[in-house]
């Protein structure tokens, strides 16, 4: 089979998509960056990728809200040709600033309907911090919902965000997500018996159920705040120097992952 | 109509910005504040209420956290307290300040298909009842800052938003040609010009010579192109130097007819003549930043830049600009470079200074703090450019000159190393639009502050817009490989006047000022000319190429016009609609300024010995009195909240070791994904030893940022350094003879150690004068220069980090301890005066740093950290406690050359190292050193051990310091864990 071809949509702001793009090129995929505005100009050019990744930054400067103007633009303009690309039993990845757009564009956890973005699961918002962070967090899978996941239970990856708490609507909303198995990724602390809260710095925003991403119901569509195009290199670990990490990184199996689910 | 939406949090929701206010407030006085807040937009516009409400809910809201209030403003429901008993207080930017969430939200919603005419955003305080004196102090000192911000206590009654009326032409000239001296300087003043008296000489007597009178316009290029910002007339010009002349301090003169090209440059003439074939200089001083070589197909670019009088007005739009300004300059080198990390340094007074006794005029330094930090977070952060290395100062003196320091690294293919903008040329400016904004920010910052430099200059202040920057960068750097443009540089201070002025020096210009994109109507011609207006790039742009140059900016929503063109008449004219309002001939623009000459004296005070003495003082609380002072403790809620991992090149991060938050000494970044080749980033500052002797600040500034660099495997051969000067006023002769000194030691300094300088800035009239008890005070800033280091390692996987590795290895002390307690943060701690300030032994200093070097590459060293503030206690305790594993010390051993145990463990003494080597590879270790020429002094000092304490030993076994990591590290973490 031929390698994949990736998409890595970019739109003003938008500042992780040259390693995004790297990450998928050593995993195997072809790639390309395009700014929003061409896909805008012409749908169809979705239809040449299997693999479409929104990756991390500041679209529009976070401006109003994080994610919120390209997600607003995904909702009224591309939602149809997403949902298209999805059911096509292709792949779609939202890292960071790309998860949140996904959440405000309502592609993940949201409604379809236009009409019905005040009808939101979930959000992303402030951390509990009050501010932006950068550290490392432990992460642990759950379940087997989404193929970028396949075979990962555990990875050692960087965040760096202002607005990546995950709240719910209400409670019942998140039994629901448990229930589909869509809270695939949990901020853990690997020194603690897995029945204890995640607290900070372990849980780095203060997310509900420690919730680190989260897929659609399909598991084709991933969204998760930590950085997996940080950790393909041995010394991007913040202590290669003492021997710890892998001799690739934790992060590159998630893009492998997108690889051979076409392969 | 004007329309207002305010957004609560929602039930249940955490108001985080009032938690934060009532917490500045009880900094204040106010205890025990209740408060609410809301954030929130004004709409103007023709609007339906089931507009604004779909706005409000598709756009503005997340109805998951968040609820709203949408009214037209007035209504009685915006004014309706969230909870009893509060009063209302807005804050909002005022009319043309730069509001770049309000300018994203116009899009975002006309992309609804609503036709709003203009937007505000605004924050909704609400208080308790208050006297009115509390509510205007809670909001001068807390929640707006008037220079760019204004206050509505109680409801709002605005009734539009609109800005700008228009303009009527009219052409203004100064009469200039009959004025005396006094009168000269009153128009020099009075227009904010501040140009020296010879200056408006010069001036006056030109417009004589070709018998007309200056219009406003020209006078105000004249004034920009020669400001000491722009043009550094007085370090660059004539100065009578006389004072101590080397490094041993033998009293003589020099005649400079140019200081810095006879110190600064001619390091680099020097050393580049000496490495002939092997010169890796490629451009020095020449453009927006230094270029040296990288690889084979690729160059670095490196600048540093100050913003430190606007950051003293507005500390978080200083700071924001100041790191927008200086990311323009590599993305304006060359043919631009694509900038890969920054770094910032910082001095203020300290956070905790008195707020009743603050002068007039003064923000608190807490609140300077908090304001810069977070505006070099917001731009760097959104610009995708990493912060990677800094450091914090802080000293009282900085007090109404905080000083903000930003620095960009840029890379770019060779042969896009150089661009010349060609006769013919259109001049285009992308970017952002010219506004208000900025006006007279070139001369301001030449001038020296004062209380009423707020209202002064406020216009100098502005607020950026990173996205809008951005999007210039992404379209630049493809504009630049298609080849569409043969030239660009940024418009920084003085605007298009400094940019077109610079770019056309050799060729001439024509420009068409009406033609350039404006916020808003009602900017005059001089206006247009001289605004600062963030996020603008000029290009040289060849007429087949302007097509497809305006063709891709738009696709990606930039701006692009043509403003004028390059033509080779040798003059700059200045056209507006069918008018010429300014014609200079750029000789006369460029070299008629009269040259500036100035007398320097220097005389360090006599080396007093240290007083008191600091043997009786206890080593333990001392180490830890060090640990928790300002300058060394941890910078970690700084560091965090600067995104140091985008891009993915990290490869040292600024925290290392166990629980990733040990002390780095340099950070490594790759700045090609595909390379495993680095980029080492370091610096070095020491503001202290320059109240002793300016000389040997200099010398240990470039020794430490080295060292630095060293320490984490950079080759010492390929070590290109920055300086940035920020001094008190120069018209002073022992101020600048306190910066001529340091000038000589740059040069010994650079020449001795092969470190070329590559690019450099000053910033001097660092003073605040105020009224005090009736009697004119002034407060100058110490003498303080940043050396800035950037250096390259072949390969990212031989970098070593300062945290110990594993117990049983051996820990060498490689370098001389001397009696250099002078400046110290012993002395700083134990509040003792005196001493003898550290010194370089240049021809020492290079070997070391390349035996060191040698036994980094070839894998001998586990840890490696450099002895700086706190010398070898400070060094060996941040080594423990970054890795958790204990160590066993003994003072004793032939490395010292001092007079007791204090200075053995707390003298900063240059070019010292600590290195963590296992047992085996030991004897190769030594031999290296040994076997240097000259020999390098190394002893083995000690021990990691597997316990969790620092044990140090005196003569006789005496132990100095046994204290617990635990005790190390929290008395290291705890000050400014904000």
């Amino acid at each position: 089979m031929s390698r994949p071809h990736a998409l890595i949509l970019r739109a003003p702001g938008t500042n992780c998509d040259r390693e995004t793009a790297f990450a998928l090129q050593t995993a195997g995929a072809e790639t390309r960056i395009l700014h929003v505005n061409r896909v805008l100009e012409n749908q169809k050019d979705l239809d040449e990728f299997q693999i479409l990744c929104l990756p991390g930054g500041f679209s529009y400067g976070d401006d109003v809200a994080a994610g919120r103007i390209l997600g607003n633009q995904i909702r009224h303009h591309l939602a149809e040709a997403m949902y298209k690309f999805r059911d096509a039993g292709k792949l779609i990845l939202g890292i960071c600033n790309g998860f949140q757009v996904l959440i405000k564009s309502g592609l993940l956890i949201g409604s379809q309907d236009v009409s019905e973005s005040n009808n939101m699961a979930g959000t992303l918002t402030w951390n509990d911090s009050g501010k932006f962070e950068d550290r490392w967090v432990h992460l642990e899978t759950c379940g087997n919902k989404s193929p970028f996941l396949e075979g990962i239970e555990k990875m050692y990856l960087p965040v760096a965000h202002a607005e990546g708490k995950f709240v719910v609507k209400s409670p019942d909303r998140l039994d629901a997500l448990a229930t589909e198995g869509q809270l695939v990724l949990r901020y853990c602390d690997p020194f603690k018996s897995s029945e204890a809260p995640v607290t900070f710095p372990e849980n780095p925003n203060g997310s509900v159920e420690a919730t680190a991403g989260i897929c659609d119901h399909t598991g084709r569509v991933l969204g998760l705040m930590p950085h997996p195009e940080r950790y393909i290199d041995r010394t991007q670990h913040p202590r290669w120097t003492r021997g710890e990490g892998g001799a690739e990184g934790d992060g590159l199996a998630m893009f492998k992952n997108a690889v051979s689910y076409f392969s | 109509m004007l329309w207002e939406v305010d957004i609560y949090p929602a039930s249940g929701q955490a108001d985080r910005e009032a938690s934060e206010v009532v917490a500045d407030a009880a900094d204040l006085g106010f205890s025990g504040l209740e408060i609410a807040t809301s954030r929130g937009y004004l709409l103007e516009g023709d609007l339906h209420p089931e507009d604004v409400r779909r706005i409000a809910d598709q756009l503005l809201v997340d109805p998951v956290v968040e609820r709203t209030v949408v009214a037209p403003v007035g209504s009685a429901e915006l004014n309706q307290p969230p909870r009893k008993d509060l009063h209302p207080l807005h804050v909002l930017p005022k009319p043309g300040v730069m509001d770049p969430v309000a300018q994203s939200a116009m899009s975002a919603i006309a992309d609804l298909q609503i036709d709003v005419s203009a937007i505000r955003t605004l924050k909704k305080y609400w208080l308790p009842e208050l006297e009115d004196r509390a509510i205007e102090r809670l909001a001068r000192k807390i929640l707006a800052n008037d220079a760019i911000e204004q206050v509505v206590s109680g409801p709002l009654h605005f009734k539009q938003l609109q800005l700008g009326t228009s303009y009527d032409f009219d052409l203004k000239t100064v009469s200039i040609r009959d004025l005396d001296t006094a009168q000269l300087d009153q128009l020099s003043r009075s227009g904010q010009l501040y140009l020296q008296t010879a200056e408006m000489k010069t001036i006056r007597d030109y417009y004589r010579s070709i018998d007309r009178d200056p219009t406003d316009i020209e006078l105000e290029t004249l004034a920009q192109t020669w400001s000491e910002h722009c043009s550094h007339k007085t370090l660059a010009g004539r100065i009578a130097y006389e004072g101590p002349i080397d490094r041993k301090g033998s009293h003589g003169q020099r005649q400079f007819e140019n200081m810095l090209k006879e110190t600064i440059f001619a390091a680099t003439v020097a050393i580049r003549n000496k490495l002939q074939n092997e010169d890796w200089c490629v451009s020095v001083f020449e453009d927006n930043a230094g270029i040296v070589r990288f690889d084979d197909d690729h160059n670095v670019v490196f600048k540093v830049e100050t913003h430190n009088h606007p950051s003293a007005l507005e500390p978080y739009g200083g700071a924001n600009t100041g790191i927008g300004g200086v990311i323009r300059d590599p993305l304006g080198t060359g043919l631009g470079a694509r900038p890969v990390c920054n770094t910032d340094v910082f001095c203020f007074a300290r956070p905790d200074y008195p707020a009743d006794s603050l002068p007039q005029g003064v923000l608190h330094p807490r609140r300077v703090m908090k304001g810069v930090v977070s505006g070099v977070r917001d731009y760097g952060n959104r610009m995708g450019i990493p912060t990677v290395n800094g450091a914090l100062y802080f000293d009282d003196r900085y007090l109404g000159n905080p000083l903000v320091y930003c620095g960009t690294v840029g890379i770019l293919p060779r042969d896009k190393s150089f661009g010349s903008p060609q006769p013919g040329d259109h001049i285009v400016a992308i970017g952002g639009r010219t506004g208000r904004d900025g006006i007279h920010g070139a001369t301001f910052s030449s001038a020296e502050l004062t209380e009423e430099s707020e209202s002064l200059s406020g216009g100098a202040v502005q607020i950026g817009n990173a996205i809008t920057e951005k999007m210039v960068l992404d379209v630049v750097l493809v504009a630049r490989d298609r080849g569409l443009y043969s030239a660009i540089t940024d418009c920084g201070a003085g605007g298009f006047s400094s940019a077109v002025g610079e770019m056309g020096e050799k060729i001439g210009a024509e420009v068409y000022l009406e033609r350039a994109p404006v916020k808003y109507e009602g900017l005059s011609y001089t206006e247009i000319w001289i605004s600062e207006a963030q996020e603008r790039m000029v290009l040289s742009v060849p007429d087949k190429h302007w097509a497809a140059l305006h063709d891709l900016c738009r696709s990606e929503d930039v701006e692009a016009t043509i403003i004028g063109k390059f033509v080779p008449t040798g003059k700059l004219s200045l056209h507006y609609h069918d008018s010429v309002v300014g014609e200079l001939p750029m000789d006369f623009l460029h070299d008629g300024r009269p040259p500036v000459i100035r007398q320097a004296q220097y005389q360090p005070p006599v080396e007093q010995p240290l007083t008191p003495s600091g043997n009786q003082l206890d080593c333990g609380e001392s180490l830890l009195a060090i640990l928790s002072s300002l300058n060394v403790a941890s910078k970690e809620w700084v560091i965090r909240q600067y995104d140091h991992e985008v891009q993915a090149g990290s490869a040292v991060k600024p925290l290392v070791g166990v629980a990733n938050d040990g002390p780095s000494d340099a950070a490594v970044v790759r700045p090609l994904l595909s390379s495993r080749r680095g980029i080492v980033v370091a610096c070095g500052m020491n503001p202290h030893y320059g109240d002793l002797d300016t000389y040997h600040m200099a010398a240990s500034g470039i020794d430490e940022a080295v060292r630095n660099c060293v320490a984490v495997g950079a080759d010492p051969s390929q070590i290109a350094i920055l300086d940035n000067f920020c001094w008190g006023d120069c018209e002073k002769a022992e101020t600048l003879g306190a910066l001529v000194r340091a000038a000589l030691a740059c040069y010994d300094m650079a020449v001795a150690l092969d470190t070329p300088f590559i690019s450099g800035k000053d910033s001097l009239n660092n003073e605040f004068s105020f009224m005090m008890d009736g009697e004119k005070r002034s407060i100058a800033i110490p003498s303080t220069l940043l050396i800035s280091a950037m250096g390259q390692v072949e390969s990212v996987d031989q970098c070593v980090t300062m945290d110990f590795k594993s117990p049983g290895n051996r820990i060498y002390q490689v370098g001389v301890t001397r009696n250099e307690l002078g400046g110290s943060h012993f002395a700083l701690v134990n509040q003792l005066s005196g001493g003898r300030v550290p010194q370089v032994d240049p021809k020492m200093a290079k070997t070391t740093f390349h035996a060191l070097h040698q036994a980094i590459r070839q894998g001998m060293v586990r840890s490696c950290h450099d002895l700086s503030e706190g010398g070898l206690a400070v060094a060996i305790a941040e080594m423990a406690f970054a890795g958790d594993w204990g160590a066993e010390v003994e003072l004793a051993g032939e490395q010292h050359e001092i007079d007791t145990e204090i200075e053995a463990l707390f003298s900063e003494s240059n070019s010292r190292f600590l290195c963590e080597v296992p047992d085996n590879v030991a004897p190769r270790f030594e031999a290296l050193f040994e076997n240097s020429e000259p020999t390098i002094t190394f002893a083995h000092i000690g021990t990691v051990t597997e316990g969790k304490n620092l044990v140090i030993r005196g003569e006789n076994d005496r132990p100095l310091v046994d204290l617990s990591l635990r005790q190390l590290k929290e008395a290291w973490k705890k000050p400014l864990d904000w």
